[in-house]
């Protein structure tokens, strides 16, 4: 209790927790490379939505979250497990389909979740995320357990209606709920600017008197100080929350897309001058609370993670044939 | 070690792509993150990024080259101090997956109770969510006007003064969201109702029942689960026309993840609703406004439960069988009556539970009648009664002695008209005549 207190009243990160948050966000780009490796290998299959480039979002959100938080969102979910504390090798070998994956090989990238964790998936259905986290919010509330429901959604999600009855309910019945839109620019090739009547998303739930703000999603600083706004507000009993973050995906929205839709010129913008984990590394070297040497050790600890992560989803072995019939039904 | 770098798979469908551009040469550096090459697939040009820091130490397939496999190594990447020397790729074998066959459920006796009582439909609803609100506290009620109106068909009378705005709580207009919302809780540990007002209403809420609630178990290999009840009025009531006026037996039916309950009587209404409560797993529950008022003897008894998946013999006879639920259970009984006379003995069965299907109570009187009737509200194409003559013929083929016929509601939308309305709906006297065809008395 006494570690959260001072977690919530903290508005500066530590030298140990930017140290933290370094290895955090090089832990989900460096798993993200791989799973593209390994879907270029055919390893993985179907759909495959990487998070490179958004990983500032997720780490900032998870740096100040409290120990009865949930946290829920959409395909684009791995880098989301990994800081929800999922295990990578878990979290590939579902990717791969095997049988020592998360869902032991039943439910893909898209379809992974830890009740241990507090992690409620992973949902294909762009939107349905968001009344369920609310229904989250809504037992955090009922069961009086001082958790917040972490709500994550993408700029393109924020037209489904169901968003809207969300909010309306989150609102009406003060449910402790932080709705996170992660605006990546871009819905599969559409971009926000042709999808949305209006571009600041963080207002969308000015109607329904639900406070919003945009954030540097690319600064997992500047997110880590909004979410600890957002959680406080969202923990005190006040109702939900919604944080616009401003943030970029390099790759295309899954494996197979060429993102034709942009120029080579905006991503390369992103990727030299806005980089999350190149403005953190700066910072750590600058402020001299790492050396090289110390972020060529955090290099070698994230790819030891990842090799293993990758071997074990390659070893693992495919789902027994069995596993068809199983975990349709709970047997009463 | 050097990084051998494969021919990837840019899409679900490639098997093979032209190389189309290298952007380094031997001997460059490079960024993970860096475009290394472009890859033409038979959808679009795409740009392999690397995915280590290093230096290109070998090309091994030219730029312009088509026709290369998925997986064929194109290029060899050295780390720092490194050069090239012999590597290997392994790809994981695939396996084939057989497919098992489905098991009917075996036959279970249901208890004899010793005392009962005068209720209504409506009532016995009421009570079988009060006890079970009483016994577990993470049971809730929501919906549309469940809570201060007292339920738009007054099913919840009485919850909000027992169990309180907590528990008992209305939502707006709303069913996608609040349906999800409910998922969301379930997922949680909570065991919400939800109440429909109508079950046409659920069309709007549908994608979390299926996608939502009845896949999350599968997808999370077991780790997730959702107990939760969708429950209301469903087919039809009268006069309300085609928006109001459905079956939504079959659609739920389909799909795996899910138990269709559809009760007839107050005590069905009571122990089934009770089970769906207590059961671990999503329950699409079926009522019907026409029996809300209707009186029936309940059990008076506190532990009175009903199993889920077994029919019930609401009455013995040795020449047809008719299957049905929900308000049609009355209606093949009242055909029965008339068969009667006409020395026809028919056995009805309420199936209670559309899904999982008692297929074992259904054959067992199939192979003392040899034939079969099966009766539905809900429209004959891809409905209940479709699935209980396949049924039939996989697991009673050899008992029958004349094909099953099914009675439907007729295969359109429900018209206004008094007249036209009847005309849309199974009567008594298209369940006579079905089973005179079957026992071939026409
Ligand atoms: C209801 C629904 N409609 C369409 C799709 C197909 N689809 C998948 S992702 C996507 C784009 C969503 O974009 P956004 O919400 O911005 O999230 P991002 O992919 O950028 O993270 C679409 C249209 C879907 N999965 N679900
Ligand atoms: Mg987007």
């Amino acid at each position: 209790m006494a570690a959260k207190k001072k977690e919530r009243g903290a508005s500066e990160p530590t030298p140990e927790e930017l140290v933290r948050y370094y290895r955090e966000m090089l832990l989900i780009r460096r798993f993200e490379e791989k799973a593209g490796q390994l879907y270029g290998m055919g390893l993985i299959n179907g759909f495959c939505h990487l998070y490179i480039g958004q990983e500032a979002v997720v780490v900032g959100m998870q740096a100040v979250a409290g120990p009865a938080d949930s946290c829920i969102t959409s395909y684009r979910d791995h880098g989301h497990m990994l800081v929800c504390g999922m295990d990578p090798k878990g979290v590939m070998a579902e990717l791969t389909g095997r049988a020592g994956g998360y869902s032991r090989g039943k439910g893909g990238s898209m379809h992974m979740f830890s009740r241990e964790k507090r992690f409620y998936g992973g949902h294909g259905i762009v939107g349905a995320q968001v009344p369920l986290g609310t229904g989250l919010g809504f037992a955090h509330k009922y069961t009086k357990d001082d958790g917040v429901a972490h709500v994550y959604c993408g700029d393109g999600a924020v037209n489904q209606g169901q968003v809207y009855e969300s909010f309306n309910m989150a609102s009406l019945w003060k449910l402790p709920v932080v709705f996170v839109i992660e605006n990546n620019k871009y819905a599969m090739g559409t971009s926000s600017v042709r999808h949305a009547a209006g571009q600041e998303l963080y207002k969308r739930g000015a109607a329904y008197g639900i406070p919003g703000e945009p954030v540097n999603g690319m600064s997992v600083i500047a997110v880590r100080e909004a979410a600890i706004r957002a959680l406080e507000h969202a923990r005190s009993g006040n109702g939900p929350y919604i944080l616009e973050m401003n943030t970029y995906r390099y790759r295309g929205h899954s494996m197979s897309d060429p993102a034709k839709y942009r120029s080579k010129e905006e991503v390369t913008k992103m990727r030299e001058q806005h980089d999350p984990i190149d403005q953190l590394k700066e910072k750590l070297l600058a402020d001299g609370l790492i050396d090289e040497a110390g972020l060529k050790e955090i290099d070698r600890e994230v790819k030891a993670l990842v090799t293993e992560a990758a071997e074990f989803s390659q070893a693992s072995p495919e789902p027994d044939p069995s596993e068809l019939w199983t975990d349709v039904l709970i047997e009463a | 070690m050097p990084i051998e770098i494969l021919m990837p798979a840019l899409s679900p469908t490639m098997t093979e792509g032209k190389l189309a551009k290298w952007l380094k040469a031997e001997g460059d550096a490079i960024k993970s993150g860096e475009v290394l090459a472009e890859i033409e697939t038979d959808k679009a040009t795409m740009e392999l990024e690397s995915i280590e820091d290093g230096v290109v130490g070998k090309i091994l397939v030219a730029a312009g080259t088509e026709g290369v496999a998925v997986n064929t190594p194109i290029a060899v990447l050295l780390g720092e101090g490194e050069d090239a020397s012999a590597l290997s790729a392994a790809a994981a074998p695939a396996a084939a997956v057989p497919v098992a066959a489905l098991v009917p459920l075996p036959a279970a006796a249901e208890p004899v109770y010793a005392s009962f009582k005068r209720q209504t439909v409506r009532e016995a609803l009421r009570d079988a969510m009060a006890e079970e609100m009483r016994s577990d506290a993470s049971v809730f009620l929501l919906g549309e006007e469940v809570a201060q109106y007292q339920g738009a068909y007054k099913v919840s009378q009485g919850l909000l003064e027992e169990f309180g705005a907590e528990r008992v709580i209305d939502t707006p207009i709303t069913e996608m969201g609040f349906a999800g919302l409910a998922c969301g809780a379930g997922y949680a540990g909570l065991k919400p109702i939800v109440e429909f007002m109508t079950m046409n209403f659920s069309m709007q809420a549908i994608d979390h029942v299926i996608n939502s609630a009845a896949k999350t178990l599968y997808m999370s290999g077991g780790q997730l689960q959702c107990s939760i009840v969708f429950r209301g009025p469903n087919g039809a009531a009268s006069r309300v026309g085609a928006q109001h006026s459905q079956d939504y037996a079959s659609w739920y039916a389909h799909c795996p993840g899910l138990k269709v309950l559809a009760p007839w009587s107050a005590a069905d209404a009571k122990g089934l609703l009770k089970a769906a409560i207590r059961d671990p797993n999503p329950v699409v529950f079926l009522e019907n406004e026409l029996l809300y008022g209707q009186s029936f003897d309940v059990p008076d008894d506190p532990d009175f439960v009903l199993p889920i998946g077994k029919a019930k013999v609401e009455r013995a006879g040795t020449h047809v069988t008719i299957t049905a639920y929900s308000r049609m259970v009355q209606v093949a009984l009242d055909a029965a009556e008339l068969l009667k006379a006409e020395g026809i003995e028919a056995e009805v069965i309420n199936l209670r539970t559309i899904r999982p299907l008692d297929i074992a109570t259904i054959v067992d009187s199939v192979k003392k009648t040899n034939r079969i009737v099966s009766l539905e509200e809900g429209w004959p194409v891809a409905g209940i009664g479709s699935e209980i003559a396949a049924v039939m013929m996989e697991h009673a083929f050899d008992w029958l002695d004349a094909p099953v016929v099914r009675v439907c509601g007729a295969d359109v939308p429900m018209p206004y008209a008094a007249n036209l309305e009847k005309l849309a709906l199974p009567q008594i006297e298209h369940v006579v005549e079905a089973a005179r065809a079957v026992c071939y008395r026409r």
